[in-house]
């Protein structure tokens, strides 16, 4: 891998890493990472350590880092293990599973000194350092006695390292077992299969290897009542039980995953058992226009409409997004978060969206923006999105990121949502004949107009959506007033929408000076931060947003801090910008922490950037 | 007949003004606005309930039109030559509702391309109007993609490219009910649209709606006294609703083809000049590449094939329509949400 910006910040190791001497054992706090060539079925194998880690009740996280490709080129899986819980990405792994060639030598110059490498002895020439303790597993002969040949051979050989990893680390084999169960399912064929392979390499490295590196892990029972799980498969769900009925998409990285789990779980779930109908109906749309244009006819017409995309899609739904908040349509747009501009980085994560999402549509545009940060949140707001976006009457856009939405987490078991599936203002005949309708005038005085859906069989009950200038009963005008005035009240709407989104969990600590801003996954790095800075008595306050607008609270957060650090992963501070234009006069208070190289932030880089800002302050 | 009588009202009680929207504000003798006031007499004449439809159109002239008919119909001006996509997810949302979409051939032939093919794969039940009339009005008269090769026009100079042909397009995409037809045509405009309602899918009507103001020269292709004096009509058609009296008129027997449409409706198609089959779809094609070889106005119904299941069919919805399902049909049960977290521990 090459060297990051990131690593190059780094001046001093922190606490927990001065501990290790090499002698020492070193017990669930370290990285592993397994190196292997995309397409060979490693997934398998690296999710059946990251779950057999879980059911040993030591909290973890896994981080693919792959390649945009189907086959052949190298990827790297990232499992944290952390007693204190931790979940962020880290720096460095001690513990490397070089299983591809093409990668070794690059792969084992990241190992920290003391760190251990496990590699195949069947490769010649591998560039072994002297202050790293090597393991060569002969993995071809294990192929050879097991019989192995063919096409299925790659994927039998990343469960040596599998068998290797677990000696060397104490991984309880039936741990591995159960992991591998809960993969394949009921196919107990495959499950025995793939222990065979395990149990051979396990054994082999017990009587053959002498261990000589401190890492290893021990039970724990920091993980009952827990359950792994993506992003992505977390959104699918909440918007099934958000009462989502029309999803419209184009396949796009590294938002597939969602609209494959929706599709997955919709027959069990929203198919109606007594008649076999669906409830919520999928469209694989032409392009992503297409798909931002069939959920906003179907939010017209009264459908709970979301579509799921990234970057590029988004660009090619702006217009569609613009005439949503002019004509005041219902929709909700997932965006997976990966690195732009353009193709960009496909298969990595990023904030880079949020100015554009932000003001998505040209003219004088702005949006509704949720942030979750945890699987659980993807979930909650799978509701959330749709009641904002049909009270608002509105698109609403959910601003996640590839780490979330892919990447695998631990989390309790969600809770059935609290929140009822709010419709809005929406007049039937018999309201329209008591009240009349009148679609965008402002009875109530929050901005928020009736409206009726096609089908009201009242004379009087229709209106004419349209993206044209329109007076306060949809009819056509190019009046100035007209479209002053509606403009008014559209940003009236926006206002009101302060108070209904999500609001920002707030950390405050009387202690501190600075207080930390931010949105989503770097929830993770920063919390760990925050700990490391207070172990060296820098005390933090953290307010992380969950939506935007924002409202009076984070006014009341900034002002009761000297200064607030706006900390992010994309190159120029966006929401940092954001936030310095709706508080002009507590701008000079912000100060902006943005970094992305498609990479998670690490804690690491957290407190070094705070210190180094500090530092010049 | 179409009675502009105010106490005259049809079977479900409403009057012809019941079915008007706001006057127009094209250009005086536009081809739309006949168009829109055969929309108007036939929705009367079937005495088709006004919330039951839905207007969608997309950008330019002939998407203004929508606001000119069955004010009482709710209606969605989209995005230019987005209008099919927006239709796609309202007849998904709700699929008992009928929808006439008003393009034009910017709106279509152009950026509108994509969707207008992939709104006949799909099948959408959904009226689509082509105004065709060469050229982009609002922008004031750029030559459109279904402009001739090697038109002159004083404003847009000479049309270097072939015309793209909607009739063609729309069989090729899959499309069932294809016809071409001329606004100075008002009775052919109205059967044809009759029959399109009762079409179960996609029916596209390409309708030359000449442009007095950029496109109406003698010689112009697009032109009235152009259509009035080379309109070829494949057959005289007659729309019979369900439950009405077929009755055959003054024509032989042997010169009817009847065609039984899937809600019971019958299309007549009286021969004329040819025996033209439009249920060959190897025939319609070659018949319109004929034409156009030929330089030929053919009008009437070009191709029908009323087997393909809508995208509604292909649902699976049951009767009541996504946008009014209750709450317990959207949000499934505390004992599912737990039964799915089991399968993640």
């Amino acid at each position: 891998m090459h060297v990051m910006e990131a690593d190059l910040l780094q001046a001093t190791p922190l606490a927990q890493e001065q501990l290790s001497d090499g002698r020492e054992p070193i017990v669930n706090d370290f990285s592993i990472v397994v190196a292997t060539a995309n397409g060979t079925g490693s997934q398998t194998s690296n999710l059946t350590l990251l779950r057999a880690l879980f059911k040993m009740g030591i909290p973890v996280n896994g981080k693919n880092i792959f390649p945009s490709n189907i086959q052949g080129l190298p990827t790297w899986y990232h499992i944290r293990v952390s007693h204190e819980g931790f979940v962020a990405r880290r720096q460095t792994s001690e513990v490397l599973v070089a299983f591809n060639e093409a990668t070794v030598e690059e792969d084992i110059a990241t190992l920290p000194p003391d760190g251990i490498c496990i590699y195949s002895a069947d490769w010649r020439n591998v560039p072994l350092r002297d202050d790293i303790t090597n393991y060569a597993i002969p993995v071809n002969q294990f192929l050879r006695e097991a019989g192995v040949k063919g096409k299925i051979r790659d994927y039998i050989a990343n469960m040596v390292y599998v068998g290797a990893v677990s000696q060397l680390l104490d991984i309880e084999l039936d741990k591995i077992e159960e992991a591998l169960s809960f993969h394949f399912g009921r196919r107990q064929k495959l499950v025995d299969q793939n222990m065979g392979i395990v149990r051979m390499a396990y054994d082999w490295t017990a009587e053959n290897i002498e261990k000589s590196d401190p890492y290893r892990v021990e039970p724990l029972a920091q993980t009952d009542n827990q359950m792994l799980i993506t992003g992505n498969e977390a959104a699918a769900l909440g918007s099934i039980f958000g009462g989502v009925t029309v999803a419209a998409w184009y396949p796009i990285t590294p938002s597939t995953s969602l609209i494959d789990a929706l599709i997955s779980h919709l027959p069990k779930l929203r198919r109606d058992p007594e008649t076999g109908e669906e409830t919520c109906v999928v469209l694989q749309a032409e392009d992503e226009l297409a798909a931002a244009g069939m959920i906003m006819g179907a939010g017209w017409a009264g459908a709970r409409a979301m579509t799921a995309t990234s970057g590029p899609g988004l660009s090619l739904m702006a217009e569609f997004a613009g005439l949503g908040y002019f004509a005041e349509i219902p929709a909700v747009i997932w965006d997976i978060q990966r690195v732009g501009p353009s193709t960009g980085l496909p298969t990595r994560t990023g904030q880079g969206d949020i100015t554009f999402a932000y003001y998505l549509g040209h003219g004088d545009t702005k949006n509704i923006i949720l942030f979750p940060a945890t699987v659980a949140e993807c979930f909650e707001f799978g509701t959330t999105s749709f009641n904002l976006a049909e009270e608002l009457q509105t698109p609403v856009l959910v601003l996640s990121d590839l780490d979330l939405g892919m990447n695998t987490w631990m989390t309790k078991p969600f809770d059935y949502p609290q929140e009822e599936l709010k419709r809005g203002k929406v007049l039937s005949a018999e309201d329209v004949e008591e009240k009349g309708f009148f679609r965008y005038q402002d009875i109530d005085g929050d901005g928020i107009g009736y409206r009726t859906l096609p089908g009201n069989e009242h004379p009087k009950g229709a209106w004419f959506a349209r993206g044209t200038g329109h007076n306060e009963l949809a009819v056509y005008s190019e009046r100035p007033e007209d479209w002053a005035e509606n403009m008014d009240r559209l940003n009236r709407k926006f206002d009101t929408a302060r108070k209904l989104v999500p609001q920002p969990v707030t950390d405050h600590n009387p202690l501190a000076e600075i207080g930390i801003i931010a949105v989503g996954t770097t929830l993770f790095p920063i919390e760990e931060a925050r700990t490391r800075l207070s172990e060296k008595d820098m005390e933090t306050s953290f307010m992380r947003l969950r939506a935007l607008p924002i409202n009076k609270e984070v006014r009341d957060f900034v002002e009761r801090h000297d200064r607030i650090y706006v900390i992010e992963m994309n190159r120029d501070g966006q929401l940092h910008a954001i936030l310095q234009t709706e508080m002009p006069d507590l701008a000079t208070r912000l100060l902006s922490i943005a970094y992305l190289d498609g990479m998670p932030l690490t804690a690491r880089w957290i407190v070094e950037a705070i210190e180094n800002k500090e530092l010049s302050e | 007949m179409t009675t502009r009588n105010a106490d005259r009202t049809n079977s479900i009680g409403l009057s012809y003004a019941d079915y008007k929207g706001r006057p127009s504000t094209l250009c005086k003798g536009c081809g739309h606005d006949s168009i829109s006031s055969q929309i108007i007499s036939v929705a009367y004449e079937l005495s088709i309930k006004p919330h039951e439809i839905i207007k969608l159109s997309g950008i330019g002239c002939s998407s203004k039109s929508p606001a000119y008919f069955l004010g009482r119909s709710h209606g969605f001006n989209a995005l230019h030559g987005r209008m099919p996509s927006v239709g796609t997810g309202a007849l998904v949302a709700n699929h008992t509702l009928h929808a006439i979409g008003v393009s034009g051939d910017g709106d279509t032939a152009s950026i509108g391309m994509g969707q207008f093919k992939h709104l006949m794969r799909r099948n959408v039940r959904m009226v689509y109007i082509v105004e065709n009339n060469g050229v982009y009005g609002l922008t004031k008269g750029q030559f459109s993609a279904t402009a001739d090769l090697g038109q002159q026009l004083k404003y847009a100079g000479k049309n270097d490219f072939p015309a793209e042909d909607l009739c063609i397009e729309a069989i090729v995409a899959g499309c069932g009910f294809v016809a071409r037809s001329f606004s100075g045509d008002p009775k052919q405009v109205r059967e044809l649209l009759k029959a399109a309602l009762s079409h179960n899918g996609t029916a596209m009507l390409d309708i030359i709606s000449p442009c007095v103001t950029f496109n109406n020269a003698d010689d112009s292709t697009k032109s009235y006294s152009w259509g009035k004096e080379n309109e070829a009509p494949l057959h005289d058609i007659n729309f019979v609703p369900k439950m009405e009296e077929i009755i055959i008129g003054d024509y032989e027997p042997g010169d009817i083809r009847q065609v039984e449409m899937h809600d019971g409706s019958i299309i007549q198609l009286h021969k004329l000049e040819e025996d033209y089959d439009p249920t060959d779809r190897m025939g319609a094609l070659h018949r319109l590449e004929w034409a156009r070889q030929q330089n030929e106005f053919i009008t009437g119904l070009v191709y029908y094939d009323p087997s393909r299941s809508s995208l509604a069919d292909v649902s699976n919805l049951g009767r009541t329509p996504l946008a009014h399902l209750p709450e317990e049909k959207l949000r499934p049960s505390r004992e599912a949400l737990a039964e799915v977290m089991e399968r993640f521990i």
